[in-house]
């Protein structure tokens, strides 16, 4: 659309810019404030410049709850992102079962992510969950509270269940967007499942996929809540990913300085992302 | 359709055994397209159940007595019994909770619409100094981390002296659902030409007269996902609703983690308060379906 140029158009903007002012800008610079200082108590700060951010950067906790993440977020990704195309493309076009399998399969991603994490929690312990209890009669000693590798899994699995379905909605949205000229166009070509797939649905499902791809591996990586009630980050520090350590920093231990430093090295990273998404969204719009 | 018609025009002029061997052939191409997609039913029926599964276990749960819980393992209650949601309705340290977090979720959604209408109109609209740098900065909003804020936010409004208040969480929700509104409002007002905008002016409307008479209905169905949305993010969100809240405003998310953390917790009750949470989204997902894969990806679909 073409838009006219009109710098009273500020105003309109003017009351979410002060909104979101106040509830990001004042905090971030709060946070930019305790990065570059330390205290020893009673509101005296010091000039640390460079200090916490150096700290942190060549802290093998930070390494290692990064590297963590970027493992959880690279697992979920590769699981999520081909199952839901592979069941985006057996959902029905029409008929009754669209509603059916949209209600149902949208449920989770309505769910309050705690109660994500309880339903998990519950389901998932070997004296009262379905799963743990027939794992444990698989003659699997399934302990997600002391076993790493089960925390890991259970945290995975939970993951593909809350998420996955917006990785179908998302690649449904675009796959009904195809007209069925192209279809039958394929049809009189006898083109095989595969060429249809490759050539007809692949290139139209792109962008959404694009735009999956960004969006589960930003919320991966901030993740928080799920496996804080399922697993506390545990056992040890084996499911402790970015945002429970600086939590953990922050709230628990009261350090300030690394808490603030982590917090804008973490920013950063998200901030690199959101341009990606943003250019992605921005591109398609020009091009549209 | 279009080769079916084709053949059936060619086949008409034919002869009756190439007729038939044609008919022959058609059926058996018609079968085989019906050999291929046959199962499709199959890996969606299988995921619905992965889904149902957790869900309905927790359901399960929620209808069973503590001893049940623990003491028999059955697929269904053997003696389904309403003491567990008894208990959160009779109970105020539980109901409240959810009183809490509908009234934070409530205030949040409507200043999150209110303010980004107008904003979602100026960047539908207008191009003007740094327009493409806010809309930016809005997103990087709704993509930062709440374990960032946690800290801050709880200093920011304890020296307003606002913590263990509604507004405070209301507030601190804008953060991420104030750029969700405008994107997704301005996703729906780009589809609106700017024809009918112009229109309305020469037939005399005033801008004010215009936006809500005329505007506001044709992007309802925007305005009413945008809503949804924000109400489902405030309403999933706990690290910031917990962190500055203590007793007063303390949502249902954080009590819920609460019993969890201590010890001889009550199972069933547990489940019938999760049972409860999942109920709002339960209930408004059938008018939004079209729309969830929009809302979360900020109405770019």
């Amino acid at each position: 659309m073409e838009k006219t140029w009109n710098n009273k158009a500020w105003f309109m903007v003017l009351p979410v810019l002060l909104l979101v002012a106040f509830s990001a800008v004042i905090p971030l610079m709060t946070v930019v404030n305790y990065s570059v200082q330390d205290t020893f108590g009673n509101n005296q700060f010091f000039w640390a410049g460079a200090e916490w951010f150096d700290e942190v950067l060549h802290s093998e906790r930070f390494h290692a709850s990064l590297g963590r993440n970027l493992i959880f977020s690279a697992i979920i990704l590769l699981i999520e992102i081909p199952l839901g195309i592979v069941i985006a493309l057996n959902m029905p076009r029409k008929g009754w079962g669209v509603p059916v399998c949209l209600v149902l399969m949208a449920l989770p991603l309505l769910i309050p992510w705690n109660v994500v994490g309880t339903i998990w929690q519950v389901f998932g312990r070997v004296d009262i969950g379905l799963l743990g209890h027939t794992l444990a009669n698989l003659g699997i000693n399934y302990n997600y509270v002391q076993n790493p590798m089960h925390a890991w899994f259970t945290v995975i699995i939970m993951d593909v269940w809350h998420w996955t379905s917006l990785v179908v909605l998302l690649c449904y949205a675009g796959l009904v967007s195809i007209p069925d000229a192209f279809y039958q166009a394929a049809k009189i070509d006898g083109a095989s499942r595969w060429a249809v797939f490759r050539y007809i649905q692949l290139p139209k499902m792109n962008r959404v996929l694009l735009i999956a791809v960004l969006l589960r591996f930003m919320d991966s990586f901030m993740i928080y809540t799920e496996p804080f009630v399922v697993t506390g980050g545990g056992p040890g520090n084996s499911t402790t990913f970015l945002s429970i350590d600086l939590v953990k920093v922050a709230v628990g231990q009261f350090d300030l300085g690394p808490a603030a430093a982590m917090s804008i090295i973490y920013f950063l990273i998200i901030l690199l992302l959101s341009w990606v998404f943003y250019t992605v969204m921005t591109n398609y719009d020009a091009e549209r | 359709m279009s080769v079916q018609q084709d053949t059936l025009v060619r086949t008409s002029e034919r002869p009756e055994a190439e007729q038939h061997r044609i008919d022959k052939a058609l059926a058996r191409k018609m079968r085989k397209r019906g050999d291929e997609s046959k199962f499709w039913w199959l890996i969606p029926t299988v995921y619905i159940i992965f889904l149902m599964l957790p869900i309905y276990w927790l359901i399960n749960m929620s209808f069973k007595t503590n001893q049940e819980i623990l003491g028999t393992f059955s697929l269904w209650p053997q003696n389904p019994t309403l003491q567990n949601y008894a208990v959160i309705f009779t109970d105020p340290s539980w109901y409240k909770g959810y009183i809490n977090s509908i009234i934070y979720v409530v205030m949040n959604t409507v200043i999150s619409v209110l303010v980004a209408l107008p904003a979602a109109y100026a960047f539908s609209r207008y191009r003007f100094l740094g327009d493409k740098h806010l809309f930016f900065w809005l997103l990087t909003n709704r993509m930062a981390p709440p374990a960032v804020f946690a800290l801050p936010f709880f200093q920011l409004y304890s020296a307003f002296g606002l913590i263990d208040t509604h507004i405070a969480v209301a507030l601190a929700h804008c953060l991420f659902n104030v750029p969700l509104a405008v994107w997704i409002l301005e996703g729906f007002m780009s589809g609106v030409p700017k024809e009918i905008d112009e229109t309305a002016y020469i037939d005399g409307y005033s801008f004010p007269r215009f936006f809500v008479r005329i505007f506001i209905p044709l992007i309802a169905s925007g305005i009413g996902v945008a809503a949804f949305f924000c109400f489902m993010f405030s309403w999933v969100e706990l690290l910031i609703a917990r962190t500055l809240t203590t007793t007063a405003a303390k949502p249902i998310a954080a009590i819920m983690t609460r019993t969890v953390s201590a010890s001889g917790l009550d199972w069933g009750v547990l489940a019938a308060a999760g049972v409860l949470t999942i109920i709002p989204g339960a209930i408004v997902i059938y008018f939004v379906r079209n729309y969830i894969a929009k809302g979360f990806a900020l109405g770019r679909v």
